[in-house]
């Protein structure tokens, strides 16, 4: 497997890990704002306001409003000062530049979960941690792939952390997304297609079959494309439903929205649809159900449960931090698999209200089952 | 069987009544018969009991998706459904040719019944392997004996209707009672020429509607609340009354020197209730009644001195077989409140008012202390009624029924011919203490609720609510639930106590098998008090003050 690290050019080289190194200080540690780099005195992805902020991605719940100074990867910069205030002091490098910083070595490399979302590598005194942030294996045609970097403390997501979540091949999912629009536009609907405004998409946008018919954009995901398109990535040709004016017939269009729009007066509009929901918590009935949505397509931009073991696999750390999500369930099975894994954060923040388009989150109950704790 | 996976998800993935209908009907236009009656028998909601012991089958699925057994119980509690999670875990198969319904069913999976567990395991392993995430899923719900899809009995009435041609009416009939799945029998259910002589089979159960104002606490009372009722219903004159009673509906068949008693869930209900089956032995051939049964006191000439409560009842109730002594101490009656079928000529077509003269002429010609007919109360107006159903409690009486004298009897619950006037809940305020996710369509939101009284500076258990939230507050309930965790058991995690809600019940009665020492019957969450704090919650002591005497 190759191994990237990088030097200032940009260029990438391989990196031995020095396993052998007792570990003195650690490198970063966890704390109610956020992750925290002592050494460089930053935060990672932090909760609040701060005076120095490294960014993985343009989620809001990863990339909040307030900081003095933020960090981030070249590719997010259209994305960023679409969320954030431009008052703020930004600072942005490619992926696989290093910045240094009080003697940290920053660089981003590619976490596959979005246009520009980056997995941060820190190096300090011989010692390498990795937080990746939300990130996902597998090919994206709106982002760079997500590539396993060797290091001592691998910090991961867990949002999908359950061997049930199996994610299927995303061509055949889009294959199925666009049958099922080619099939609703002969039966003279409108298709409503929900996902998350950005990053989601983009995604579902670029697997569009266009030949089908045209394209429209709720006005949340037409930013994001416009910020897509900003970046240089390719999209099929869309049109904004907000710049319709007077009557017009939707039948056999698609129109990309916001799953908040869902049973709106806004959805009235478009005459007879079916409507479909992307995201990963549509693998499970219930969710799907419960979203009341005609279809569920199964299209997430996180990690399934194989790809959470074949990413630790690869990145071969000493030890595991697990966060967002079903933290305590991931740690308990990497210590079974031998790993050195702890869970940081209790509270499971997966929430269905929460910004990627989530559905439910459900942290851990622990065993066993107590009978009398009900009458 | 991939066409009847495909069936199941498209009756799944739509909530409208048009687009399953369709669905149906397109299944059973292509399907041959036999698949047809076995598709029909399990989107009724009839099962293949006890095939493999799920605990067999989560440990072999763990073993096949390696994964230790207790990630198979946590990923179990975050999907809700057993089958569902069994077909996720394991890696996906590669789909082999496939079989028609029901020769999966005869081939594949009755057959499981009698096998030695290694051999079900060797089927388990190679079922996996041959199905994908979808067909496998309605396998394993098929095999789990938990197969529940959103289709009423009545769509799968009118699919089968639109399908044969045949009004909905004939073909609910024909599919009331108990059967086999063969296609012989959906023969029987689509064939225009039969006359239908199957002497066990009952008539569709007619329902009535509850009056709105019987949901919510009508404290007003008296005139205003006649007004309304008035308003709803038009003229008093036009409707008979009668005790809405709490026991248990049933259907009284004597044909054919035969009886049989069938329960509103279509359950033939043999030697639970010996006392009405002798009854029904005076009643001549060709005779079937509607009515209640009731634990009831009888007087030493055998007259129904009063109905006894339904916690009496109870204990009778899920007995196959009835000791003397539990016959002596809780003696039932049924109580017939309408005549559907008289020298087996079927009543139904008939106005109530026929009916109601034909069923206490049938019964004074043919008297028995354990069966009578209900009384009707005599041509009252609106405000008396309601004054009556005041005191439905009294009587252990649920509220009033009101039934249109000239209304035909019908199939289900058709709006305006039966409406049930139920009493006012008790209610009380209580602390959300316990929380646990749902199942199905609510499954990994805690949405099941444990809700407690004070007794001194102590919470005490007194009921488990599911019911009474929308969508909205069932989410913030959950986020609190996840915020406020205190410890987690298993599923079941303990909450600071903070929410107060008011919980409304039907009737309660002491209990030794509860902490608190009393049982309450249908809780329900009447409504989320944000007002109060939990200081402000009702005392343990304020429950028992509602317990009746005795």
């Amino acid at each position: 497997m190759v191994i990237y690290g990088t030097t200032p050019s940009g260029s990438p080289q391989s990196i031995s890990a020095p396993h052998a190194i007792a570990l003195p200080e650690p490198l970063i540690r966890q704390t109610p704002l956020g992750t925290y780099c002592a050494a460089g005195d930053f935060y990672i992805d932090p909760q609040r306001p701060v005076r120095r902020a490294v960014i993985t991605h343009a989620h809001s719940d990863h990339a909040r409003w307030g900081c003095d100074h933020y960090l981030a990867t070249t590719s997010s910069e259209h994305l960023l000062r679409m969320r954030l205030s431009n008052d703020a002091d930004f600072q942005f490098a490619p992926y696989g530049q290093t910045v240094h910083h009080h003697g940290v070595q920053i660089s981003f490399h590619p976490a596959g979960h979005m246009l520009g979302s980056a997995q941060i590598r820190l190096e300090h005194r011989g010692q390498v941690a990795v937080v990746a942030g939300d990130y996902k294996l597998g090919p994206d045609a709106t982002c760079a792939s997500w590539q396993p970097i060797r290091c001592h403390l691998f910090v991961t997501e867990s949002t999908f952390a359950l061997p049930v979540y199996r994610w299927p091949d995303a061509d055949q999912v889009f294959e199925s997304i666009n049958r099922w629009w080619r099939d609703s536009a002969a039966a003279g609907k409108c298709c409503l297609l929900y996902g998350y405004a950005v990053g989601k998409s983009q995604r579902l946008l670029a697997g569009l079959d266009t030949s089908i018919g045209p394209i429209y954009t709720h006005g949340a995901v037409e930013k994001g494309v416009q910020a897509y398109r900003d970046s240089g990535v390719k999209l099929p040709e869309t049109r904004y439903v907000g710049s319709i004016d007077g009557k017009h017939d939707w039948s056999g269009s698609l129109v990309l929205a916001v799953p908040s729009a869902h049973g709106t007066p806004w959805t009235r509009r478009f005459g007879a649809v079916s409507t479909a929901m992307a995201s990963g918590w549509m693998m499970i009935r219930g969710p799907r159900r419960r979203r009341a949505t005609d279809r569920g397509f199964v299209l997430s931009d996180h990690i399934d449960w194989p790809g959470l073991l074949e990413a630790v696999a690869l990145c071969d750390p000493d030890k595991v931090w697990v966060q967002h999500g079903y933290t305590a369930v991931a740690a308990r099975y990497l210590c079974e698999l031998g790993r050195d894994a702890v869970s940081i954060d209790r509270s499971g923040r997966r929430g269905e209200e929460e910004e990627d388009g989530s559905e439910i989150d459900t942290a851990p109950a622990s065993p066993p089952d107590r009978g009398d704790a009900t009458p | 069987m991939r066409r009847f996976a495909r069936l199941f998800t498209r009756l799944d993935s739509t909530t409208k009544t048009n687009e399953k209908i369709k669905a149906l009907v397109e299944y059973f236009d292509l399907a041959d018969r036999g698949d047809a009656a076995w598709a029909t028998y399990f989107l009724s909601g009839r099962k293949l009991r006890r095939l493999v012991p799920t605990k067999l089958l989560r440990q072999w699925a763990a073993e096949r998706a390696a994964v230790p057994e207790w990630l198979f119980e946590e990923s179990y509690s975050a999907v809700g459904d057993l089958a569902e999670t069994l077909s996720l875990i394991v890696p996906p198969g590669s789909p082999a040719d496939d079989e028609s319904l029901s020769v999966w069913v005869n081939k594949r999976l009755l057959p499981l019944r009698t096998m030695t567990p290694d051999q079900q395991h060797a089927a388990m392993l190679s079922l996996w392997q041959q199905t994908d995430t979808e067909t496998r899923f309605v396998a394993m719900k098929l095999i789990t004996g938990a197969f529940r899809v959103g289709v009423s009995k009545r769509l799968i009435t009118r699919a089968i209707a639109q399908h044969a041609g045949i009004d909905s009416e004939t073909i609910a009939h024909r599919l009331m009672g108990d059967w086999e799945p063969t296609a012989a029998f959906f023969s029987g259910v689509v064939d225009p020429d039969t006359d239908d002589t199957k002497i066990s089979r009952p008539y569709p159960f007619c329902l009535a509607h509850p009056i709105e104002q019987a949901t919510e606490p009508d404290r007003d009372g008296g005139a205003p609340q006649a007004a309304v009722i008035a308003a709803q219903l038009g003229e008093a004159s036009e409707f008979a009354a009668e005790w809405k009673w709490d026991g248990i509906r049933g259907q009284l068949i004597r044909r054919a020197g035969e009886t049989f008693l069938w329960s509103r869930g279509e359950e033939l209900m043999e030697n639970r209730w010996p006392e009405i089956e002798a009854a029904a032995e005076s009643l001549p051939d060709g005779s079937v009644l509607d009515g209640e049964i009731l634990a009831s006191e009888l007087d030493p000439q055998g007259g129904v001195q009063a109905v006894l409560p339904f916690s009496q009842l109870q204990r009778r109730i899920g007995r196959k077989r009835v000791g003397k002594k539990l016959l002596s101490e809780v003696p039932v009656v049924f109580h017939a409140f309408d005549l559907l079928e008289r020298e087996g000529r079927d009543l139904r077509p008939l106005p109530f008012r026929e009916r109601r003269l034909q069923l206490t002429e049938l019964l004074d010609r043919f008297p028995h202390p354990h069966l009578c007919a209900t009384q009707l109360f005599a041509q009252q107006d609106w405000l008396t009624l309601a004054e009556k159903r005041e005191t439905s409690r009294q009587h252990h009486s649920e509220g009033l029924m009101l039934k249109r004298w000239d209304s035909t009897y019908q199939v289900g619950r058709v709006r305006g011919t039966w409406w049930k006037w139920k009493i006012q809940p008790y209610t009380i305020d209580a602390v959300l203490i316990y929380a646990q996710r749902g199942h199905g369509k609510r499954a990994s939101l805690y949405t099941d609720y444990t809700f407690a009284l004070w007794e001194g500076d102590e919470l005490v258990p007194i009921a488990k609510a599911y019911s009474g939230l929308d969508d909205a507050e069932i989410r913030q309930v959950d986020r609190f639930v996840r915020q406020h965790t205190r410890e987690s058991f298993g599923p079941v995690r303990s909450v600071t106590p903070e929410l107060v809600f008011e919980i409304a019940f039907e009737g309660l009665s002491r209990s030794t098998r509860h902490k608190s020492g009393v049982a309450t019957r249908f809780p329900r969450i009447l409504r989320w008090r944000h007002d109060k704090k939990p200081g402000d919650a009702n005392q343990l002591n304020d429950l028992k003050a509602l317990l009746p005497e005795s």
